[in-house]
């Protein structure tokens, strides 16, 4: 396992590389779901504030 | 009202865009000195040993004249953007990419050719042996034609943009680096003696491509940044 | 299958679709990536001259496909939308540059991690990185044009001309720095690996490469989503849809 881990003596630029890769991956993946979720809810408000508009006021 | 021919259309506004230019003064000379100073900040920066300045002399010369040319593309279509003329052209009957080449070429008269003309004086302070002269001369007369017409292309996508100077920059120059590639270095080969057909041509055919395929692009460009 | 085709230009239709097919996309991009690293990282032997540190390549071959892959998705979307004048075009289009933008990023890093441990040097003008390089630069250009617009569609419009532009410039660029680099090469021979690969590495960079392709489908039908929800929030059915409590 430690060989694994030590990789020939490259440890640093194999994980590096991979951790790097990782580390965009997954927050390209947290900027998409938080896009979508935040287009949910701003689409959701602006409904609301359409209905709002047509519904009269008494 | 008669309509005037497409030929009329194209040397009429290749002669106004030169007038405008002339009458106003002396801007014309911004690029060229902009090339100079550029050039010479080369020795400035790294030292002047006759060696390294004609180790580096094509590539900085080739450099310099693009940065002038991307400079002086702003000129291009801003002009006419701000005082409405621009949108005058798109309503013209005649198409849009052949009164876009007027214009490019009118601008190429302006800042490419000067360019062209004062290289050889550039050559002499990067101590560029004179048999190099001529191939730097052609290069950069068919390179600075090819880059103003991408150019064209940048400066109309950005036209309607506010303070798109650097943006046009970062939009033109990926473009630009082929035709940086093979225009220093054949002048390079040159220099060592070697053959610079192979250059040469290929500098000519993305002459010929830039001028059969940006027109239509900067035409595009225009009708999207002038809606 | 035109028809299909023809019906997944429709805002409405497309988010239905890209609401199924996201998440078995995401499940297959997961499976993929677990097989490709299980095989790459410890089944896979060692390379005879690069040792272990060959195995980054598994992370930087693919990024660097995709940077291209995406660049022409990127054009494709781009073509449409300027021909038939489809919106959900353009934000395909608009999607997938920072995600390819992304890829080229990564493409470049590993490329540097790698080069160091087989060149001695952090950052060699190769021809592949410096290629590489440049389509970085036209993907932020794509990206600052895009946004540079007040009106967004106006900036949209300018940004896929300046992908085709692109698209049409990048085999060209890319032939002129591969000369380049020829005359200017030192005797080390720098190539990243170009497969002459016995199937046990060649497998797992395959893996990688689908598990990347199906990692770029899952973001973009996410990514369309959202754009759709923030310009069809007028339509009764996008009012349906949400008011009724479903995503």
């Amino acid at each position: 396992m430690s060989e694994f881990l030590h990789m020939g003596g490259y440890a640093f630029f194999v994980w590096s590389s991979f951790g790097l890769t990782a580390v965009v991956l997954l927050l390209n993946v947290f900027f998409a779901r938080s896009a979508l979720r935040r287009a949910r809810l701003h689409a959701l408000r602006r409904i609301k504030a359409l209905e709002a508009e047509r519904a009269p006021k008494t | 009202m008669t309509q005037i021919s497409l030929g009329a259309a194209f040397w009429g506004l290749l002669r106004r865009d030169l007038l405008l230019t002339a009458r106003r003064g002396n801007e014309w000379i911004n690029p060229l000195v902009f090339f100079v100073i550029v050039v010479s900040l080369f020795p400035l920066g790294i030292g002047p040993g006759a060696k390294t300045l004609q180790l580096i002399g094509p590539g900085v010369i080739w450099v310099s004249a693009l940065l002038a040319t991307l400079l002086a593309l702003d000129g291009l279509f801003r002009a006419d953007y701000q005082d409405g003329a621009l949108e005058l052209l798109l309503l013209s009957p005649h198409p849009l990419s052949v009164l876009v080449l007027a214009k490019v070429l009118a601008h190429w008269l302006i800042t490419g050719l000067p360019l062209v003309l004062l290289s050889p004086l550039l050559a002499v302070l990067m101590h560029q042996d004179t048999a190099v002269l001529w191939v730097l001369m052609s290069t950069l007369a068919m390179g600075s034609a090819t880059l103003s017409l991408i150019g064209a292309i940048g400066a109309a996508l950005t036209v309607g943009v506010r303070r798109g100077g650097l943006l046009v920059s970062l939009l033109v120059l990926p473009l630009y680096i082929p035709v940086l590639v093979f225009g220093s270095n054949a002048v390079a080969s040159a220099a060592m003696g070697l053959a610079v057909e192979g250059q040469l041509s290929l500098l000519g055919g993305a002459l010929f491509l830039a001028l059969a395929l940006a027109p239509v692009a900067t035409a595009a460009a225009l009708r999207v940044s002038v809606e | 299958m035109y028809l299909w085709i023809h019906k997944l230009g429709s805002a409405r239709y497309f988010y239905a679709f890209a609401r199924v097919v996201a998440p078995w996309l995401a499940l297959l991009c997961a499976l993929l990536m677990a097989v490709g690293l299980y095989q790459g990282l410890w089944l896979a032997p060692a390379d005879y001259q690069q040792g272990e540190s060959y195995r980054i390549m598994y992370v930087h071959v693919p990024a660097a496909w995709m940077s291209m892959f995406v660049y022409v998705v990127m054009a494709l979307a781009s073509a449409v939308s300027l021909i038939w004048h489809i919106k959900l075009a353009d934000w395909v289009a608009q999607v997938s540059a920072p995600i390819g933008a992304s890829f080229t990023l990564l493409a470049l890093a590993t490329g540097c991690l790698w080069g160091k441990p087989m060149w001695g040097a952090w950052w060699v003008w190769d021809a592949r990185l410096t290629s590489e390089l440049i389509l970085l630069f036209l993907y932020l250009g794509y990206m600052a044009l895009s946004d540079a617009f007040d009106n967004p569609s106006t900036g949209a419009k300018a940004a896929a001309i300046l992908a085709l532009v692109g698209v049409v410039n990048i085999p060209i660029i890319h032939f002129s720095v591969e000369w380049w680099h020829t005359l200017h090469q030192g005797a080390s021979v720098t190539k990243l690996g170009k497969p002459s690969m016995p199937a046990s590495m060649l497998v797992p960079l395959l893996i990688m490469a689908l598990a990347f392709k199906a990692y770029y489908g899952t973001l973009l039908m996410w990514g369309v989503q959202a754009k759709v929800l923030e310009h069809e929030y007028r339509s009764k059915w996008v009012r349906e849809l949400l008011m009724g409590g479903k995503r």
